[in-house]
């Protein structure tokens, strides 16, 4: 839906520039996965609010439940045992959209207005304008879009714009039981990460640290990190995250110039046939079939 | 329905058939594909009943399309061996384009340019086909490096593909007398010896 009172900053497959008159402040989300306990009133929290049930499934053995994000599921946390040093750490993290500041969903998308990226750097998806061609899941580098099978449209967390867009915090947020999810300014945020950070770090995490990864502009969803060196600990989080080269060359300056060569093709060969005339059969030829036939009758 | 009984048999009934069914679908193909190749073509969704519509059809259309290229593909393959006269040809081109083709060697039922045309065209087809399958997502669901790569790759090959084909037509519409032999199958002796000589001394045994 789109929401009034929240300003449009960049559209997918428009290439006009969206409304700027008017800044508004970037929020983010903060997710502290040292303070995080696991107990899923986030994901409990997103059901409610969006008022989305995913279907029940089975116990795999393990804490992960659903085992995926799917169409109905926009948040999940991921469980991940790691040894090292002698010492087993739980790591868990809530996965979800990570609100990229360059969106590669937004980016990759071909239906205008499909995907909405708002000022505040919230990145929508609008189901009403969505083909269902899944480019989206192409485009994201956290691999966060899942297609529905009931409507091939593609969903993903609003990071809750219905709630922020009258000034109250997502879902999630005000379900964490131990402040693990943090809303507000990015600013507010980085601060409040900051001495997330510092504490970690005389706790004897040393390379603690803030997740926002620069490759794709920064991310409107951000982790605090015990081990901000190795990202890729807490289930596959992606260290350097950035649009696919295929992705930037599919979805970038390739497009138009590919345009104006077809333009050129169909131009180049009007201005052909009007100065180099069209490719007769010559009069001499048709004359000398003609007098063949005069002969052979005779 | 015969002009002349003396007119050349270029095409038969089953070979146009077959070739207006690649020429059909291509068409909605470029302008379905278009649709989604950049957001100033977004509008020919509406020729397919809407933007949702025209993600639907536009992978069945492309069935439709490689079955009907595929048969006509071996249907003409043999006529498009590449000939030293080909080579020739294609070295004098420019002189051709230039509306003189004086200068030209003596040419079967194909030139060099169409055969050039023919396997060009075949290339692309092939990975229309390849990348086509892999991000057709009602169908499959592929690892998303192969589905990047095949997107880049469906795009390219679209447009050169378009590009081509714009070529294949002006050309028919350039060298007048050709496009018959699309609709009813038939050139004047004239045409053939004019523009296929080879062809012409072939069918008719002068």
């Amino acid at each position: 839906m789109a929401l009034q009172s929240l300003d449009i900053k960049q559209r997918s497959a428009t290439t006009t520039p969206s409304t700027q008159v008017r800044e508004t402040i970037e929020i983010a989300k903060l997710i502290d996965v040292s303070a995080c306990i696991g107990c899923k009133a986030c994901q409990v929290a997103c059901s409610e609010w969006n008022d989305i049930r995913d279907e029940v499934g089975n116990c795999h053995g393990v804490y992960d439940n659903p085992m995926d994000l799917s169409a109905k599921s926009w948040t999940v946390m991921r469980y991940t045992e790691v040894e090292q040093d002698n010492k087993l750490e739980w790591l868990i993290r809530k996965d979800g959209c990570m609100h990229c500041a360059d969106p590669g969903c937004l980016k990759a998308c071909p239906a205008p207005g499909a995907i909405i990226q708002y000022s505040n750097g919230i990145v929508d998806f609008h189901q009403e304008n969505c083909i269902g061609c899944g480019y989206c899941v192409t485009g994201c580098p956290f691999n966060v879009p899942r297609i529905s099978k009931e409507d091939s449209k593609a969903y993903k967390c609003s990071l809750c714009s219905d709630r922020v867009a009258v000034n109250q915090a997502p879902a999630c947020v005000k379900a964490c039981p131990t402040g693990a999810i943090q809303f507000g300014s990015k600013e507010d945020m980085k601060d409040y990460a900051a001495k997330r950070v510092e504490d970690l770090k005389e706790r004897g995490y040393d390379q603690a640290g803030l997740y926002d990864p620069q490759g794709v502009g920064g991310t409107h969803v951000m982790y605090v990190l015990h081990h901000a060196d190795k990202p890729d600990l807490y289930a596959g989080l992606p260290a350097n995250p950035s649009i696919s080269p295929l992705v930037a060359l599919w979805k970038g300056f390739a497009k138009p110039l590919a345009t104006l060569a077809l333009a050129g093709v169909a131009l180049g060969s009007l201005f052909h046939y009007v100065t180099k005339g069209p490719n007769e059969v010559s009069k001499e030829i048709e004359d000398e079939i003609e007098r063949e036939d005069k002969e052979e009758a005779k | 329905m015969i002009r002349d009984p003396k007119d050349l048999k270029r095409y038969t009934a089953s070979e146009r058939a077959n070739h207006w069914v690649v020429g059909i679908s291509f068409i909605l193909l470029a302008l379905s594909g278009l649709a989604f190749f950049h957001p100033a073509f977004f509008p020919l969704t509406q020729l397919f009943g809407g933007p949702v519509w025209t993600r639907i059809l536009h992978p069945y259309l492309g069935v439709i399309m490689a079955i009907g290229f595929i048969v006509m593909f071996f249907r003409f393959k043999h006529l498009n061996k590449m000939t030293p006269a080909d080579k020739e040809w294609l070295s004098k081109v420019d002189q051709m384009v230039d509306g003189d083709d004086h200068n030209m060697p003596e040419q079967g039922k194909y030139n060099g340019g169409q055969k050039v045309m023919f396997w060009a065209l075949a290339i692309s087809m092939l990975l229309m086909i390849l990348s086509g399958i892999v991000i057709w997502r009602a169908w499959f669901d592929l690892p998303v490096d192969i589905v990047r790569l095949g997107a880049v790759v469906h795009a390219a090959a679209g447009a050169v593909m378009i590009g081509l084909i714009m070529v294949h037509v002006y050309a028919a519409i350039w060298v007048k007398g050709t496009i018959r032999a699309m609709w009813y199958g038939t050139v004047t002796r004239a045409w053939a010896k004019q523009h296929h000589r080879g062809w012409y001394r072939q069918m008719t045994g002068k």
